[in-house]
């Protein structure tokens, strides 16, 4: 590996003018990995998922997805990509625990349902059905690595989301580290995470070992700074410009941006190779990297147009906190 | 007699099994199984109304664009109002673009490996230097693996695979084109993607859905940068997907008569104005052959082998669905919906069959040129090959529609019509998604969630035996399917795949266990 540190980080988290790995990150890459002659394999697990984070991924523009899958990594098993069926794919889980390999990343996409096995079953083994939370403990003992994709994984995500009548959870949903409590494990969140998330931990996995992680276990490359602070409206907002309707021109907090609360870089690193983005296209950011979604206490999305007197007060622009305390509603928006 | 088990069933959307029964090389009992579970609907309970044009798109990361427009319909119903001209043809233009997507993706990277050889690239000789380094690098890990504990990962994800003698095709350079063509679907399926976020915001999960419409103003320079895409994936979808669904339908010509199924169910693919009249492919319901009009008030959902312990024979807003992890005889998580006693298939073939039925000239057009081309009758297309060149067809005719949705559009004008949150409300909204028909339903009290249900497209056609014992759709479409092999029922996965399942969607209902309105579609 050719890349110091700084040069490293620089590339990854895009000082550089397009937020996409760069042409000599990859040469980097390619160097590094040609003189490690192995690819890492990974085994990526879906549990309680929608496949989104999957999808996601596919959408991996530099490197492209089949670039990463014959060149920085050997994918063991992917449940939506895997050429075998049945007994045919389920052999590579069955092998990788029955012969105690230890050389691989797991992946796992979807929270954990605990309430009952029945939630959540993959396959057979000796003839008997093996479910989600089994699974996640028989590889997860041996992994080098564990990288918990998306929101539902990192944290619980929707299907962990608590009934607002009875507080509890219909299956017992959990994340990855509740059923590996002593496992060190990076998380990758969002809902889905943007495919360089992805990729570029994997790859900073493969190159320099272990990212710095904040306090909720997330790479600080990608979740260090606020959708605000680095947000196309920003200027909006100081000079107290807010849109009231979808589609409107200004900063979209009086929408329910959860921009002030949500760690990632969107706003500059864009969808799809800058196409679009979520405060971009003027609907604003629902706070999906975080490990309080969707739920946010008990106010859901549009938390903050349901704050109470005490907090409104305390809320630091002078245009924000007039505009929130003239919404009649108290909580509901319309659009 | 031989039991056979495909657990689980991959390249589809989640957890979904199959077992079938083998007598004399031939199924002759079939069960389909879910094997996933969350409970959205209890989720969604108390909630903002507007959270659920979010949250639902969560049920399914492969058509969340579908569940966003469903629950955006059935809030714009809530709230009283209708979408503004752009909101609709917004709306069509994200679902167009991820119809694509999802149907290119479902044919190349889900179900092309039942039939293309993908060892076939260990013996490439031409000169393109993306397949020579696919075929490096697959010798390369056949080499470096051998003998290790890791051996059987060799060519991983695509290896290991069911092996047959006469399982893949072996004409050598079909199956390096097809090989070549998996690589090029990627890249389109994600030019696809970038048309969704265009107007959506971003993909899969769309940001940009509303009631009322979406939040991105349509200005000249999102136009063309949309048309730029499109211009792409449609040369994609006329001149490669349709010459490769032909090309595997000439080799595999039994496949015209296998995965056998009649009964269709459509909620009419892309509204052609505001009041839901008109639809690019028709609303309806083509069952023992012949057309009706759709009657949602006919669906009824049965649970005597699904695990919920609540009443049967429902219609789906007033069943109760207790969650019974342990019921005894049960084998799914799927319920049994049934039309007016029927199972229906929904999804490509069900929308071709309806619009063709109710004579649909362009559906006509291009299913009849289809034909002639296979040189096969009317009756051929109720079948695994009917399924995948659906999705073509519709793939060809999206491409050409979404031009005259950019054409209509009111450039710079409002992408939405404004609401409030009413006190009360009730609303439905039906909507296609790639796999088939798709219904969202609301009551809102106090202007919050009181009730939210979702009847999703998979659990029709995967969904068990009902009530009487009659097979579901996709376990009856398995019967007579011949089993050259029982340790490797190659032959049973292309009939499952060829209905391109979601069990993700298929599986989330939970406990709705108070009525929450009654609707008719007319």
């Amino acid at each position: 590996m050719t890349l110091d540190r700084r040069e490293f980080l620089k590339l990854m988290g895009g000082t550089a003018a397009v937020f996409t790995f760069s042409g000599v990150l990859l040469q980097g890459c390619k160097k590094a990995i040609r003189e490690a002659a192995e690819r890492t394999p990974v085994i990526w697990l879906q549990a309680q998922s929608c496949s989104g984070c999957s999808v996601s991924i596919l959408n991996s523009l530099d490197p492209d997805i089949a670039t990463v899958i014959t060149e920085y990594i050997s994918l063991n098993y992917h449940q939506t990509l895997s050429g075998g069926t049945g007994a045919a794919a389920i052999r590579v889980l069955e092998e990788a625990v029955k012969k105690q390999r230890k050389d691989y990343v797991l992946v796992v996409e979807g929270s954990i349902p605990t309430k009952s096995d029945e939630y959540c079953t993959i396959g057979e083994m000796d003839g008997r059905a093996v479910s989600a939370r089994e699974w996640v403990e028989e590889l997860g003992k041996n992994a080098k690595a564990i990288l918990s994709f998306g929101t539902c994984a990192a944290y619980g995500g929707i299907p962990a989301a608590k009934q607002r009548d009875t507080g509890d959870n219909p299956t017992g949903a959990k994340a990855v580290s509740d059923i590996l409590p002593n496992a060190a494990i990076i998380n990758v969140p969002g809902c889905p995470p943007h495919p360089d998330w992805m990729v570029g931990t994997v790859l900073y996995y493969l190159l320099k070992g272990m990212p710095e992680l904040d306090e909720y276990n997330r790479p600080k490359l990608f979740y260090g700074k606020t959708v605000h602070d680095q947000c196309e409206h920003l200027s909006d907002y100081k000079r107290g410009r807010f849109a009231k309707h979808w589609g409107e021109e200004g900063c979209l907090y009086l929408l329910g941006c959860l921009g002030m609360d949500s760690g990632c870089d969107i706003p500059k690193r864009k969808w799809l190779g800058g196409v679009n983005s979520c405060t971009g296209c003027g609907s604003g950011c629902i706070g999906c990297t975080e490990a309080a979604f969707p739920d946010y206490g008990k106010r859901g999305l549009y938390k903050h147009l349901m704050a109470g007197a005490d907090e409104i007060k305390n809320i630091e622009n002078r245009y924000v906190r007039e505009a929130v305390l003239k919404l009649k509603d108290g909580g509901v928006i319309n659009g | 007699m031989a039991k056979v088990l495909l657990d689980p069933i991959t390249r589809i959307e989640g957890h979904l099994s199959i077992e079938v029964d083998v007598q004399n090389g031939k199924v002759v009992n079939a069960w389909s199984k879910g094997d996933m579970f969350r409970g959205y609907e209890k989720i969604l309970k108390g909630r903002n109304p507007v959270d659920a044009n979010q949250i639902t798109q969560r049920i399914c990361g492969v058509c969340p664009v579908s569940h966003g427009i469903a629950s955006s319909k059935c809030l714009d119903a809530a709230f009283k109002i209708k979408p503004n001209n752009n909101g609709r043809l917004l709306r069509n233009l994200v679902l167009g673009a991820n119809f694509l997507q999802s149907h290119i993706l479902h044919f190349y990277q889900l179900a092309a490996l039942d039939y293309v050889d993908i060892t076939a690239i260990l013996n490439y000789t031409g000169s393109d230097s993306r397949l020579n380094a696919v075929k490096e690098w697959a010798k390369d890990e056949l080499k470096t693996k051998k003998g290790r504990p890791d051996e059987i990962t060799a060519v991983g994800p695509f290896l290991p695979r069911y092996e047959g003698a006469d399982f893949y095709i072996k004409d050598a350079d079909l199956n390096i084109a097809a090989i070549a063509h998996y690589l090029k679907a990627l890249e389109i399926r994600m030019k696809a993607h970038k048309m969704v976020t265009v107007f959506g915001g971003r993909a899969p999960h769309l940001i940009g859905l509303v009631p009322g419409g979406v939040t991105q103003v349509p200005t000249r320079e999102k136009i063309r940068e949309y048309k730029k895409y499109l211009k792409e994936v449609e040369a994609f979808v006329n001149e490669i997907y349709i010459n490769d669904v032909i090309a595997v339908a000439k080799a595999y010509t039994e496949y015209f008569k296998l995965g056998r199924y009649t009964n269709f169910l459509s909620y009419g693919l892309f509204d052609a104005d505001n009041e839901e009249k008109k639809f690019m492919m028709e609303r309806g319901v083509f069952a023992d052959g012949a057309l009706s009009k759709l009657d949602t008030s006919l669906i009824k959902e049965q649970v005597r082998y699904a695990r919920y312990r609540s009443g049967s024979d429902l219609h789906p807003l007033k069943g109760q669905t207790d969650a019974d992890p342990g019921k005894g005889g049960a084998y799914t998580w799927l319920k049994a919906p049934r039309y007016n006693g029927l199972g229906m298939e929904v999804g490509p073939l069900a929308r071709v069959v309806v619009s063709y039925q109710s004579g649909n000239p362009a559906v006509k057009k291009e299913v009849d040129a289809l034909l002639k081309v296979l040189n096969a009758d009317i009756s051929a297309v109720f079948s695994v090959l009917g399924r995948h060149a659906s999705r073509a067809i519709e793939a060809k005719l999206i491409c050409g529609q979404v031009k005259e949705w950019l054409n209509d559009l009111e450039v710079g004008g409002a992408p939405r019509s404004t609401y409030e949150i009413p006190e009360k409300g009730e609303g439905e909204g039906l909507v296609e998604a790639p796999r088939g028909a798709l219904g969202h339903w609301i009551v809102v009290e106090g202007k919050k969630i009181a009730n939210y249900q979702c009847v999703v497209p998979t659990t029709w056609y995967c969904g068990p035996r009902d009530d009487r014992d009659v097979l579901g759709p996709v376990e009856q479409a398995l019967m007579g399917t011949p089993i050259s092999d029982p340790k490797n029922p190659i032959e049973a996965a292309r009939v499952v795949r060829s209905f391109d399942p979601c069990i993700a969607c298929a599986v989330h209902v939970m406990e709705g266990d108070r009525e929450i309105g009654s609707f008719r579609v007319s």
